[in-house]
């Protein structure tokens, strides 16, 4: 009975209650599309770090951050140095320069490159041989809708697309390495060293050689670096995504808590009839209570299906710039946010019709 | 019929504050209502009559006064016990019928029914009622679909469907016209004649007042004369 009371006051003014529910789909959208670009600019930056084939990474001392890995501190020169331990295989430097964040243009040895990677996959066009020209990945060449022979401009420079490549192998955009350290004035220097040792299993009697080797560097794992990438471990990402996720549960609790007072207003008079035929406090808190839970549900569902819209336009317009998935394990938690939020959003208007004068309610025109 | 009485007002009082100002609206009411008894009560406006249907419907509250229903003292009740009151001792017929807008007919007397505890099986004797309100075919309408005569039947009909010791009926025919007000007091008279079903009933009209057995005058908060049996 009660079931059908919610049910049939929902279907009377469809109109408000579809709009209560885009209201609380609202921040499950923007929680969710949160989660899913942190877990995706996380993901993507691991996958590309990974696609190097590195097992150990030299930077200079200064580059604390992983997320402002640019600049170039490191004399090429070490590079040889490092080759020359044991168990080291190859050792390749590259210099990174931000473009517009999370956006970075790397400069490469084409050759050294090849040779430590097994090189690119490219999709069109070929590897760098003019001194203007540039790789960008696909997602890259998508957002700037670049194709093989186009002119791209970065950093005030106008490159020569000359191939573009599959993602995920460590850049999004190459460039020569000796024109990068150019235009960076910093010749002879590198950002950073990948090391490949021989076998896995000596990594860990690699690295503290390579730090007594080079103690005003830092040396680190991959695996410790690519840890460090997660960007919901680096302090200012996961509290601003804190923050976010506080403000679209205190907007939603406003959302659920103004739309049932509404709902309860405009329901005065039926609340009062229902207290005449005998209704008690606890049946009319019961309704306003479901009320607000299948409008949770609905704003739930809703907000999800609202969470692909975002996925699909980012992919669409920012590929390159921002990588967003579908995080489905937070679903049940934005679930149990809005529920949470819709129960206590509706308990105080609800409470205050149940102890409503009944009288009241009926001699309201 | 001299068993005790279902309602026994002595002394009943009721001042409402609104504001900084006191308004009187009961002023000492004394009453007593004997079982299968069809009373009427008239006054001028503002003499206190709904306030007083309030007060025995558990609504609100004396602010004093002794008030028995049904050999239940009102003052002893709790909010609990008041609305228990509202579910299974009296029933509420409004001159806005105040029908739930968004259930059928026959929802909204199921809702009714629900709250006062009984099954949703059949019922051979409230079928018997609904016969008598000429509303069995109406029953899958939602109120806006109904004329005002046919609301108020549901409305009676929604009030007595639990079977009430009593039922109040605050100005039943204010909003219809004359062949509908004649049809609503001619079920009221049947329902007290055929189920002994105590009726309180407010009015403006002297002839809907005849179909009581007695009448109450109200003046200011008081009663002032009873006429009739
Ligand atoms: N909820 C309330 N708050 C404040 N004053 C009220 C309230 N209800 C009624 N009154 C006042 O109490 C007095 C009696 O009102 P009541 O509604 O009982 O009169 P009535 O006899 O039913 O009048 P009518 O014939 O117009 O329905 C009036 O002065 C009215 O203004
Ligand atoms: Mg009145």
């Amino acid at each position: 009975m009660i079931a059908k009371l919610v049910l049939e006051n929902l279907k009377h003014r469809p109109v408000r209650s579809l709009l209560s529910v885009l209201l609380i789909a609202g921040p499950v959208t923007l929680i969710l599309s949160l989660v899913g670009l942190t877990h995706g600019m996380s993901e993507d930056t691991q996958r590309r770090q990974r696609g190097a084939g590195a097992d150990i990474v030299v930077r200079g001392s200064t580059a604390s951050s992983a997320l402002t890995f640019s600049g170039a501190s490191v004399p090429e020169g070490l590079t040889g140095a490092i080759e020359k331990q044991p168990h080291v295989r190859m050792a390749m430097g590259v210099i990174n320069h931000n473009v517009e964040l999370p956006l970075v243009v790397t400069g490469i040895d084409m050759q050294a490159f090849n040779q430590f990677t097994g090189g690119f996959t490219y999709l069109a066009g070929h590897g760098l041989e003019a001194d203007n020209d540039i790789l960008l990945d696909r997602y890259v060449a998508q957002q700037k809708k670049a194709e093989v022979g186009s002119s791209v401009k970065v950093l005030n420079q106008m490159w020569h697309v000359a191939g573009i490549i599959e993602t995920g192998k460590l850049v999004r955009m190459a460039v020569k390495l000796h024109i990068l350290q150019e235009l960076d004035a910093a010749r002879g220097k590198v950002t950073q060293i990948y090391v490949k040792v021989d076998d896995p299993a000596n990594i860990p009697t690699v690295v503290p050689e390579l730090k007594a080797l080079l103690p005003s560097y830092s040396v680190e794992t991959m695996a410790e670096l690519i840890a460090a990438f997660d960007f919901n471990r680096i302090q200012g990402v996961s509290a601003f995504t804190t923050v976010i996720v506080v403000l679209g549960v205190v907007f939603g609790l406003i959302v659920v808590c103004l739309s049932m007072y509404m709902a309860v207003l405009q329901r005065t008079r039926e609340i009062g009839i229902l207290k005449a035929i005998g209704a008690g406090k606890t049946f009319i808190l019961e309704i306003i209570l479901l009320e607000a839970l299948v409008m949770g549900i609905g704003g739930t569902i809703l907000g999800i299906l609202m969470s692909y819209v975002a996925y699909g336009l980012i992919r669409a317009l920012v590929p390159a710039s921002l990588t967003i998935i579908i995080v489905t394990s937070w679903w049940p938690i934005v679930g149990g946010i809005t529920m949470v939020g819709a129960a206590l959003g509706s308990l105080y208007p609800g409470w205050n019709a149940a102890s409503h004068d009944a009288i009241e309610a009926l001699s309201y025109e | 019929m001299s068993s005790a009485p279902v309602i026994e007002i002595q002394d009943l009082r009721k001042t409402y504050r609104v504001g900084q100002v006191d308004v009187p609206a009961l002023r000492g009411v004394d009453l007593a209502v004997q079982p299968g008894e069809f009373l009427s009560i008239v006054g001028p406006s503002g003499s206190g009559k709904s306030t007083l249907f309030h007060i025995i419907g558990g609504l609100t509250p004396p602010t004093s006064g002794k008030v028995r229903i049904m050999d239940q003292d009102l003052a002893s009740l709790s909010d609990a016990g008041r609305t228990r009151l509202r579910r299974r001792t009296v029933g509420f017929v409004f001159q806005k019928f105040n029908l739930l807008p968004n259930l059928t007919a026959r929802d909204n007397i199921a809702v009714a029914r629900y709250l006062g505890g009984g099954s949703q099986k059949a019922d051979p004797q409230f079928d018997e009622i609904l016969r008598l309100l000429g509303i069995s075919q109406r029953l899958g309408h939602k109120p806006n679909a109904l004329s005002g005569g046919e609301q108020q039947r549901i409305a009676i009909a929604r009030a007595v469907v639990n079977r009430p010791a009593i039922l109040l009926a605050d100005e039943p025919t204010g909003n219809l016209d004359t062949a509908n007000s004649k049809a609503v007091l001619e079920i009221l008279r049947d329902l007290n004649q055929r189920t002994g079903q105590t009726i309180l009933m407010i009015t403006h009209n002297t002839e809907a007042a005849a179909y009581g057995h007695s009448t109450v005058h109200m003046r200011d908060g008081q009663i002032v004369q009873r006429t009739g049996a």
